[in-house]
Order: C-alpha cells, then sequence, then structure tokens
C-alpha cells in the first residue's frame, strides 16, 4: 500500500499541465482510482482488521489529496508566473504628462513674498490701477509740479487728474485713509503699475511693485532694517547681507536704498554685480510726516516705514535674467522652469 | 558733473584719496555714479633733441627724447614732430584709454621705447580728423621736462558723475554746496570764494527802474557794471566750464556760468545798452511772442513768466534770454539779474516749450535766496577781475521772499526712537556742527536753525533724524523687528478670489500669463461681447499701446501666436487681470486659451484632445470651486469673433458673467477655445461647506435612449427629465450622442443613465420603474422625443 503513495509522488513529479493532474488525480482518487478500489477490499475483512486499515486507508487519501493539491499549487503559480512574465513592460518609455500649468515668474516672486510677510501679520491689499491723481501723488507729499514727478512719467487719462498709477502707493494712502489715524497698518500691496517708458531690456511701460507698509505706535528705521533683513534671506538665502544706503523719496523720510549681497559671487564682485558686491533690490524709509498727516495719523504719535520692491527687478537679480521683456512674452518653456519648488 | 579740482578752492580735500571720497559720499547719500580721472601713470613732458626721417618708412619719424631721466629712442609718425619741440610721452608701462598699453618694440626694424602723444590719444580731446591732422600735441616751450604733462595742462583733474535723479535736492548740483557735503563728512570748515569788488560812486538806482507785477518773482537782483572787454576766459574758467560739459563762449557769458555752477543761482546777462532803462518783471500775456537766444521764436501762455523793458519780452524768466538783450563781442554794459522765480511756474515754461536749459532745471527745483545775493556779488567780482568791468554801486532789489528761518526743537530722545539707535546729546552737537546747522540746547531741548541752502530739510524730527542718520552712518543700525502684537496677515478684498482662481486654474494645468493692460486699437476690436467701450489714451507713447483693454482674450492669443511660432504645441494658458471702461469702471477678469492636446502620450494612445466640452469642463470646475454648483448655466450664442456655432454664455444665477467659444475660424484656423469670465461675478454667494452622507440604500441604475430633433439640446432634455425624476433621481448622465445610420438627418439619438436612490431606504423596482416611464412621458410629451429601441 506505501507503494501508491510512492508511484504517485513519481507521477506527479513528470506532471507539466493541470489536465495531466487531473487526470492522475483521477487514477487514484476517482471512483475507479486505485485508492477506491483499495477500499472496496475492506468490506472482506475482520472488524480489527477494518479499523486499521480504515486509518491507513484515511491517511494515504489524504496525503495523496494534499500531494495532488500542492502540485495544483505549484502548477497554477508557475501558469502565473508565466503570464506576469509575459505582461511585462519597458517602464522607461515616457509617462503620460499630468497638465499642472505653471505660475508666472512674477507671481511667484510675489507670493513668496506674500506668503513670508503675511506670516509677519501684513495683509495683502489691492487697489484701482487707474487712479485719482490725489492718491498716486498729492497725499504723498508730492504735489503738481514737483520735480519728483519727472521721474514717474505718467500716463495721464483725463487732465492732470486721472491717471494709470505710476506706483502702488496709492494702495498704501487708501489703507491708512481707511485706518483713520487709529488703526495700526501692516499691509503690502503687489500690482501693476505704469510709467511712459519705452520698452527694452530694462524698460517696460508695465511692470509690477510690490510695496509695503507699516504704521504703529514705535516704529524705527533698525525694524526696517530687521524686516528687509528677513524678506532678504526669504528670497535670496540665509548667507545674504543686507546693507542700507540714503537715499531720497518724497514721502519718506529718511529714506534708504536697501542693498542685498551679490549671491552669485557671495560678495567678492561680478558681472551681475558690477564689481560691487551689492545689489540694491529696494527703496524704502521712514513714512513722511506730511504723509502720516494727510492720511489723518498724528506724526507725534505714530511712525510707520515703507518699502517698495520691484517684482522685474528681483526675478531678474534672483534668476539672472537680464531682458525684462521674458516677463511679459510668456514663452510657456521658460515658464515652465518655474513650476516647482525651491531650495530655501 | 562735480569738478573736485574746483571743488577744492572751498574745502581743503589734498589729503584725500578721491576715490575712497566718493565711496564716503555716496554712503552719506549723494549718489557718485562715476569717478572720473584723467591721471595717467608714466606720462612725462619730454624734449625732442634729435629727429631722422626713418630708414624704412616714408613719413615715420625716429626721435631721441629728453624724459628728465635718461634719453629715449622713439618712432613717431606725426607730421608735425621736429627738433626743440616739448611733446607729451608716454613711457612703456603706461596704459592709454582703450586699454592700450605702452611697451618697448621695434616699428619696422627701429627701436621704439614709448610714444608721443596727442591729447585725443590719451581720452581729454574729441578725436576729429582736425585733431588728427595737427599731429602730435606741441606743449609750450616753458613746459618743464621730466614733469607730469597732465598737471602742466591741469588736466590730470577728478570729476564726480552725480545721479541725478535720487538726488535728494538742489543743494549738491553746485561746487559751493557740493563742498557743504564734504564738510559734513570730513568735519571740515567751508570757505567761500571772495567776492569783494570796488564800486563807483555812481549808483544803479540813479539810472534804472525795477518793477514786479507777478507773484511769481518773490526774489529779483541787478546790479550793473560797465565797460566790459569782451575777449577770451582765463584758463581755469574754460577749463572748468569744460569738465562740467559747458562751452566756452567769452569771458562774460562763461563768468554767469561759472558762477552758476559755483552757487548753483542761475544769473542772467542783458546787454544794459539794448535792454534801456527799465526792468518789468510780469506774467507773459497770452500769444505773445519773443526770439531766444537760440533764435527760435516762441510763443507763450499767460501762464509764463516774462522779463520785460517795460514793454516788449527780453527774456523768458528762468528758462533762456531774448535775442534782443543778448550779450555781443560789442557789449559794453551789462546788467546783472539774479532772481528766484516760482520753481513749479518755470517747471511748466520750460516742459510747455520744450526748453529745458540749464538755468530752468536749476529753477524748477528750487533755490535758496541766501545765494541769489552772493551769487551776484561774486559775479560782479569776477568781471571786475576778468572783464575789466567797473561796477557801480549799489543794487535794484525787489523782495518778496519768506526769509522766516526754518527752527526746529527736538529731543535726542526723538531721533533715536526714528533710527533706533542710542545717541547721546553730545553726540548730537557734534553732528549739528558737522552739518554747519546753528544750534541752541537748553534744557534737554536743541533748538536748531536750518540753513538756507538745505531747501530739502523741513523742520521735523525726520529729516534731522535723516541728517544725522546718514553721517552717523545706516551700516551701523542694528536690525530689530517692529515690537507689536502679532496676527497671521490676510488676502484682502478681491485678492483672495484672484488667488483662489489663480491657484485652482494652475492646478488644472494653465500656465499663468501676464501681459499688458494697454493694448493696440485693432486688438480692442476684438471679442467685444459685453458691450463696453473701451478708454484710449490722449497721449498714447506709441498706437500699439494706446487703448484700456475690456478683454483680455486677444493678449492671451498673442501670447499663443508667440508660442505656437515657436513650435510649442499644446497651450493652456490663462490670466486674471483687471480691465476697466470708459468710465474706468473696474472689472477684473479670468480669460483662458486652450489649443492641441490637454493630456497626450503618443506611443500608447493617450490623447485628450481640447474641445468646447474640456473648456467647458475647467470653467465648471472653477465655479464649482467657487461654490457656484447647480446655480450656472451655458446658454448657447453668438458672440462676435467666435464660431457662430460653438460659442455661449456662460450665466451664474440668470446674469450673464463670460463667454466660452472656438475662436472664429477667420481670426485662428486652428481649433483655439477661449473663454473669459468675470472674477468680479464670483465674489459673492461663496458658502459655507455642508457635508452630505453618501446614501447606505442601494442605488438603481435605468438607461435610456432618446431620438429628438437635432436642435433640441442635452440641457433640455436633462431639465425634463431632473424635474419628471424629483428627489429620488441622483443623476442624470449622457454616455452616448449619435447621428448617421438609422437616424433621420434631423434628429439625433442621446442616450442617458440614469441613476435612483433614496438617502433613508431601499427603492423599490416598481417606483423606480413608475418614475421611469413618467420621465419618458414627459419627454415625449414635452420634447417630441422618441424612445429609441433597445
Amino acid at each position: 500500500m506505501e507503494n501508491i503513495i510512492e508511484e504517485l509522488k513519481k507521477n506527479l513529479k513528470e506532471i507539466t499541465s493541470e489536465q495531466k493532474l487531473n487526470e492522475i488525480k483521477a487514477k487514484y482518487l476517482g471512483k475507479k482510482g486505485s485508492i477506491s478500489e483499495l477500499s472496496s477490499k475492506i468490506k472482506d475483512m475482520t472488524a480489527e482488521e477494518k479499523k486499521n486499515f480504515g486509518a491507513l486507508l484515511n491517511k494515504i487519501k489524504t496525503e495523496a489529496t494534499n500531494l495532488i493539491d500542492e502540485k495544483r499549487k505549484k502548477l497554477n503559480d508557475e501558469i502565473l508566473n508565466q503570464k506576469l512574465k509575459s505582461e511585462s513592460i519597458d517602464i522607461s518609455l515616457p509617462s503620460t504628462k499630468v497638465p499642472v500649468g505653471a505660475p508666472n515668474i512674477l507671481e511667484k516672486i510675489i507670493e513668496e513674498i506674500e506668503e513670508l510677510l503675511m506670516s509677519m501679520g501684513y495683509d495683502v491689499v489691492d487697489g484701482p490701477e487707474i487712479e485719482e491723481d490725489k492718491y498716486n501723488f498729492e497725499l504723498l507729499n508730492i504735489p503738481k509740479g514737483h520735480p519728483a514727478r519727472d521721474a514717474q512719467d505718467t500716463f495721464y487719462l483725463k487732465d492732470e487728474e486721472i491717471l494709470l498709477r505710476s506706483q502702488t502707493s496709492p494702495v498704501q494712502i487708501r489703507t491708512m485713509l481707511k485706518g483713520k489715524g487709529k488703526e495700526p497698518i501692516r499691509m503690502i500691496c503687489p500690482g501693476k503699475t505704469y510709467r511712459r517708458d519705452n520698452d527694452d531690456a530694462t524698460h517696460s511701460h508695465q511692470f509690477m511693485q510690490i510695496e509695503g507698509l507699516l504704521v504703529d505706535k514705535k516704529v524705527s528705521l533698525s525694524d526696517l532694517k530687521g524686516t528687509f533683513d528677513v524678506i532678504a534671506k526669504k528670497l535670496f538665502g540665509e548667507d545674504t547681507e543686507t546693507r542700507f544706503r540714503p537715499s531720497y523719496y518724497q514721502f519718506t523720510e529718511p529714506s534708504v536704498e536697501m542693498d542685498v549681497s551679490c549671491h552669485h559671487c557671495k560678495g567678492k564682485g561680478c558681472s551681475i554685480c558690477k564689481n560691487t558686491g551689492w545689489i540694491t533690490v529696494s527703496g524704502a524709509g521712514m513714512v513722511h510726516p506730511n504723509v502720516l498727516r494727510n492720511c489723518g495719523y498724528d506724526p507725534k504719535q505714530w511712525q510707520g516705514f515703507a518699502f517698495g520692491f520691484g517684482a522685474e527687478r528681483l526675478a531678474m537679480v534672483k534668476y539672472n535674467i537680464d531682458d525684462l521683456r521674458v516677463f511679459y512674452t510668456n514663452d510657456i518653456r521658460e515658464m515652465k522652469t518655474f513650476d516647482r519648488k525651491e531650495a530655501e | 558733473m562735480i569738478d573736485l579740482e574746483w571743488v577744492a578752492d572751498y574745502i581743503d580735500i589734498a589729503d584725500q584719496d578721491l576715490k575712497d571720497l566718493a565711496v564716503k559720499i555716496t554712503k552719506a547719500g549723494i549718489n557718485v555714479e562715476k569717478v572720473i580721472s584723467n591721471h595717467i601713470d608714466n606720462l612725462v613732458i619730454g624734449e625732442v633733441l634729435e629727429c631722422e626721417a626713418h630708414p624704412d618708412s616714408d613719413h615715420l619719424h625716429v626721435c631721441k627724447v629728453d624724459t628728465g631721466r635718461e634719453v629715449l629712442q622713439i618712432v613717431c609718425g606725426a607730421s608735425n614732430v621736429r627738433k626743440g619741440l616739448k611733446v607729451i610721452v608716454a613711457l612703456p608701462g603706461a596704459t592709454l584709454p582703450g586699454d592700450f598699453e605702452i611697451k618697448k618694440s621695434k616699428i619696422r626694424g627701429v627701436e621704439s621705447s614709448g610714444m608721443i602723444c596727442a591729447l585725443f590719444e590719451l581720452g581729454l580731446e574729441e578725436k576729429t580728423e582736425e585733431a588728427y591732422n595737427k599731429g602730435i600735441t606741441e606743449l609750450p616751450s616753458d613746459a618743464k621736462v621730466g614733469d607730469n604733462p597732465l598737471e602742466y595742462l591741469h588736466l590730470d583733474n577728478t570729476l564726480y558723475e552725480l545721479d541725478i535723479h535720487k538726488h535728494r535736492n538742489n543743494d549738491c548740483y553746485y561746487h559751493i554746496g557740493f563742498a557743504y557735503e564734504i564738510a559734513a563728512i570730513l568735519n571740515r570748515k567751508v570757505t567761500l570764494p571772495d567776492d569783494k569788488t570796488n564800486p563807483i560812486k555812481e549808483n544803479i538806482k540813479d539810472y534804472f527802474n525795477l518793477k514786479v507785477d507777478t507773484d511769481k518773482c518773490p526774489y529779483y537782483l541787478a546790479k550793473m557794471v560797465k565797460d566790459v572787454k569782451i575777449g577770451e576766459s582765463p584758463e581755469f574758467i574754460k577749463r572748468r566750464l569744460k569738465a562740467c560739459g559747458m562751452r566756452s563762449i567769452n569771458n562774460v557769458v562763461d563768468i554767469s556760468n561759472y558762477v552758476m555752477l559755483e552757487y548753483g543761482q542761475p544769473l542772467h546777462f542783458f546787454d544794459k545798452d539794448s535792454l534801456g532803462d527799465n526792468i518789468l518783471v510780469r506774467d507773459a500775456k497770452e500769444g505773445e511772442e519773443i526770439t531766444t537766444l537760440d533764435g527760435v521764436n516762441r510763443v507763450l501762455k499767460s501762464s509764463d513768466i516774462v522779463i520785460t523793458d517795460g514793454q516788449k519780452p527780453v527774456c523768458i524768466a528762468g528758462v533762456m534770454g531774448g535775442e534782443n538783450t543778448e550779450v555781443t563781442e560789442n557789449t559794453k554794459n551789462i546788467l546783472i539779474e539774479s532772481a528766484i522765480f516760482d520753481a513749479v511756474s518755470i517747471r511748466y515754461t520750460a516742459s510747455g516749450l520744450n526748453l529745458k536749459s540749464e538755468a530752468s532745471i536749476r529753477y524748477g527745483k528750487g533755490l535758496s535766496y541766501e545765494y541769489t545775493m552772493k551769487a551776484i556779488e561774486r559775479a560782479c567780482h569776477l568781471l571786475e577781475k576778468y572783464a575789466g568791468a567797473t561796477v557801480l554801486s549799489g543794487t535794484i532789489c525787489h523782495d518778496k521772499i519768506d526769509k522766516m528761518p526754518k527752527v526746529l526743537k527736538f529731543k535726542t530722545s526723538e531721533i533715536n526712537d526714528m533710527l533706533g539707535i542710542v545717541l547721546t546729546d553730545d553726540d548730537i552737537k557734534v553732528e549739528l556742527n558737522r552739518l554747519d546747522f546753528p544750534f541752541e540746547f537748553k534744557n534737554d531741548k536743541f533748538i536748531t536753525t536750518i540753513p538756507s541752502r538745505r531747501l530739502d530739510i523741513d523742520p521735523n524730527v525726520n529729516d534731522i533724524a535723516e541728517e544725522v542718520g546718514r553721517l552717523y552712518g545706516y551700516h551701523n543700525l542694528v536690525s530689530t523687528l517692529p515690537n507689536t502684537l502679532v496676527r497671521r496677515g490676510k488676502y484682502i478684498g478681491d485678492v483672495q478670489y484672484r488667488k483662489m482662481a489663480s491657484k485652482r486654474l494652475r492646478a488644472l494645468g494653465l500656465n499663468e500669463c501676464k501681459t499688458y493692460t494697454l493694448v493696440s486699437p485693432d486688438m480692442a476690436k476684438l471679442f467685444k461681447y459685453d458691450g463696453k467701450v473701451n478708454l484710449s489714451l490722449p497721449n498714447p507713447l506709441s498706437l500699439d499701446k494706446s487703448v484700456i483693454r475690456t478683454t483680455l482674450i486677444p493678449s492671451l492669443l498673442n501670447v499663443y501666436d508667440y508660442n505656437k511660432a515657436r513650435k510649442v504645441n499644446d497651450i493652456n494658458i490663462y490670466e486674471i487681470s483687471k480691465t476697466y471702461d470708459e468710465n474706468y469702471n473696474e472689472e477684473s477678469k479670468i480669460a483662458i486659451v486652450m489649443e492641441g492636446n490637454y493630456i497626450v502620450n503618443e506611443w500608447n494612445g493617450v490623447k485628450v484632445k481640447t474641445d468646447f466640452y474640456l473648456v467647458k469642463g475647467i470653467i465648471e470646475n472653477i465655479l464649482d470651486y467657487f461654490g457656484f454648483a447647480e446655480r450656472y448655466t451655458f446658454e448657447k450664442k453668438e458672440i462676435p469673433d467666435m464660431h457662430p456655432g460653438i460659442s455661449a454664455v456662460i450665466t451664474l444665477d440668470k446674469k450673464e458673467i463670460g463667454v466660452i467659444g472656438r475662436v472664429h475660424p477667420s481670426i485662428r484656423k486652428d481649433d483655439v477655445y477661449v473663454a473669459e469670465i468675470s472674477l468680479n461675478s464670483l465674489m459673492n454667494g461663496v458658502n459655507a461647506i455642508k457635508f452630505k452622507a453618501v446614501s447606505k440604500y442601494p442605488e438603481i441604475k435605468k438607461d435610456l435612449a432618446f431620438i429628438v430633433d437635432k436642435n433640441v439640446t442635452s440641457s433640455e432634455i436633462e431639465k425634463v427629465i431632473k424635474k419628471a425624476g424629483g428627489k429620488l433621481l441622483e443623476s442624470v448622465k449622457v454616455f452616448d450622442v449619435y447621428t448617421g445610420e438609422n437616424v433621420l438627418e434631423n434628429e439625433k439619438s442621446i442616450a442617458y443613465s440614469l441613476t435612483f436612490s433614496s438617502p433613508d431606504r431601499t427603492l423599490s423596482e416598481e417606483e423606480v420603474m413608475k418614475l421611469f416611464s413618467s420621465i419618458i412621458d414627459k419627454c415625449e410629451n414635452e420634447l417630441g422625443a422618441k424612445l429609441r429601441d433597445k
């Protein structure tokens, strides 16, 4: 009887298809299979014999079933493996690109500054691009006929009253007027501005400014310096150094120009920083007392600082872009390079 | 332009390295853009001892030149080189302009150790044909061999080019003002130039009448000199004027310019004999004419100021003199004008006449009355000294100028608070002394008087803090942050909606563009779907940027063209921007342009082509994102410049908020799709999100297909289905649209998959079938739809 199992093992070894396996199964375990035939002998046995034989028979039956099942699993695995093998792909073929849009380079810079300054409590405010002379100039301490207007050759729309704003500062004026001399202010106002310049590599009749304003009851020029430090390091890297130089603006006093150490040459001097090691990126200063007064804030109690960046300038410096027109031609291939996270 | 050799007349800077000084000045606030130094190393005065023809050339000479230390052999090509001539020699090691380095060399076989130069070769004279033909520069015989030739010629000066735009004001635009700035930086004193004269008894007041009949001339001084001898100016005046970019004309005219560059005060010299005995300053009459010194006839406006001889104009005040009273070679007697005119008025006149003169620029920035008198006296002094003039005593004067000193009281703590630094009272005293601001210190308070030359300083703490701060040095500031309560900032007003839409559109695969607000009239004519009238600039820079746009679509189509021309396929772009109509009404708009494939992977056949329905999907996505699901519709409508069969308006709460469609094939032949919606229309009605659980009970799906007239739209059918289906009809989806075989030409087949479900129970087949039949009935009755056989 033990021979049956040995024989089955031998048979199974040679089998390669499920069909053969089924035949074998029938041969051993089928109604007329060798094991079933063995069980037919049982009726001629004594009770004692029956018991022993029955047990043995069961054992053989179980063992044979297990062997066959095992073989079946093995065969199935082989088939599956064959199938999987045939389904293997060349994963090096090009992917299906999921459409994702790129930000405009200027908006990317603006959003970076917005994120930072919002975390420091600055609101992001918008204002009209068609402005009144009053908000664009007069309340900013630039009366009609003032030479400071020369530097901002303006598109007037109606007499000397309505214009395309030449700076985003009128948004600051509007915000201060809303504050009615009582509310402290922290705001930035990124937006489009317009001046009568012919477009070339370094001039554009339309450009983006990012101006900021803080008005409160104890604000100093050193606070402006600290704020600028934070912005400069965020934009140009932690190792960026900053410097203030005195300057002149009609709406701030004292006025400064804010420089960052050249991030390309680390201050050693290169073509980008014109060998000075420094790049001017912003004009700023303490809000002129006349401007505070014009907007209802008593300069004896309130001080403030204001700063202004040109988004184009920042992008040009940061990404070493030498032609301002790049930002308005919108070459999609160029835009795509800006669709990613950047090292902090 | 500031000539440092000139400045040295007023302040001792002999010990200064002028490049370092420029850095110090820039740090303190006056931007020295460029330091122009004429100094060249290894230049020496030489004497030609021998001069013979080059053996191997028909024009070269071989010279022996004494340079003081040694005698060099130099080959020279100039025709005027000759024995005994004193010349400028560039020795080996000298670098001439253009990085031309002088080396020992052989010229046609003859050794040459240097170069004999002309001034133009040193960059000190313009390289004209005339200069070239003159040959090498011939120095006077008194030139000392071995000396520095530029020093001998007074050409070794250093010039500072200032950044005028960033200029705080007029006060550093002239040499004495600049000297005061250096004085403050170096803590030294300024010495003003000599202005003493020896007037004769004869008094101008005996001759002359002055009347000022306008309030735009608060200060007018006039003096008179007699018997001037017109001739050449002394060398130093010629040289200094030239350095500052002015041409020497004659001694008299030069003196007026010279004094202007010294004190910043423009002077005008009238030929007294042409002028007569009267001056009347008044507003010009509208249309009044005058021929100015440049020979141009000018027509004046009533807002201009004129100097007249009592009748006719003789000078446009502050801008340019008249030809009729011009100082000429024959002039004997001169009336000198030194005045202050209203700065704004001069600026308007100069720009109105398009006549910017040295005078008008200075008047336009404003002048200090202190120097009005100083300048006229200085001019008399110089005329007496260099033009043989006899100065009459007395000054004619109209004086309505506000001479009220600007006085400020302040405490040291106010300066410290403003700058965020810690200075003591003594520190402030030092700073005020450096600035030459007189002050008193009483009861812990400073009382300082701001000199009138500092027109830029108003009596407030900020202004003094700036003066103190810039001298103290901004590099000494310590960085701090404002010490106030902080909350996180927010996007205020429309910014947040713009950001929201922008981020969503980027996530949907569209690239963000930025284009110009100003467009050409041709662009402005396109896509005029909302009836807005454009605003045109009254004075545009150019025609292509002369109109303010009311729609962004044409600008985006330009971007499309730009990229298409560069072989960029699959263009998906958007822009969000403000637009304005003729009444300055503002509307922010979102525009989209899409063409090509939205998703593509060619090798394995993946392709989602951009079509109307994709752009519609993008718009729906935005509207859903803003919380407007179920509140918008797309209504077929012909839109200007869009394909008449593929265009629609988008409505929200029954109000038109935008358009969508394919660009008319006559405008762009490709399948370009555009959409534009008003962002302003999306700024209201954004609701809070409410959670809606998915039904736990099984849903029942039913499909059906109708044959309908071609003109019946899917949304009409859907509307009927939804109405008939009621609450239990969860969703309606189109799964097939068919025209062609088995369907009549004017009909189409459209198939829907309907899903029924209830949030609180299992639906029975019967009740769903009842709804289903009612849906079919309604469609048949209301739309003439025929149920299509399965």
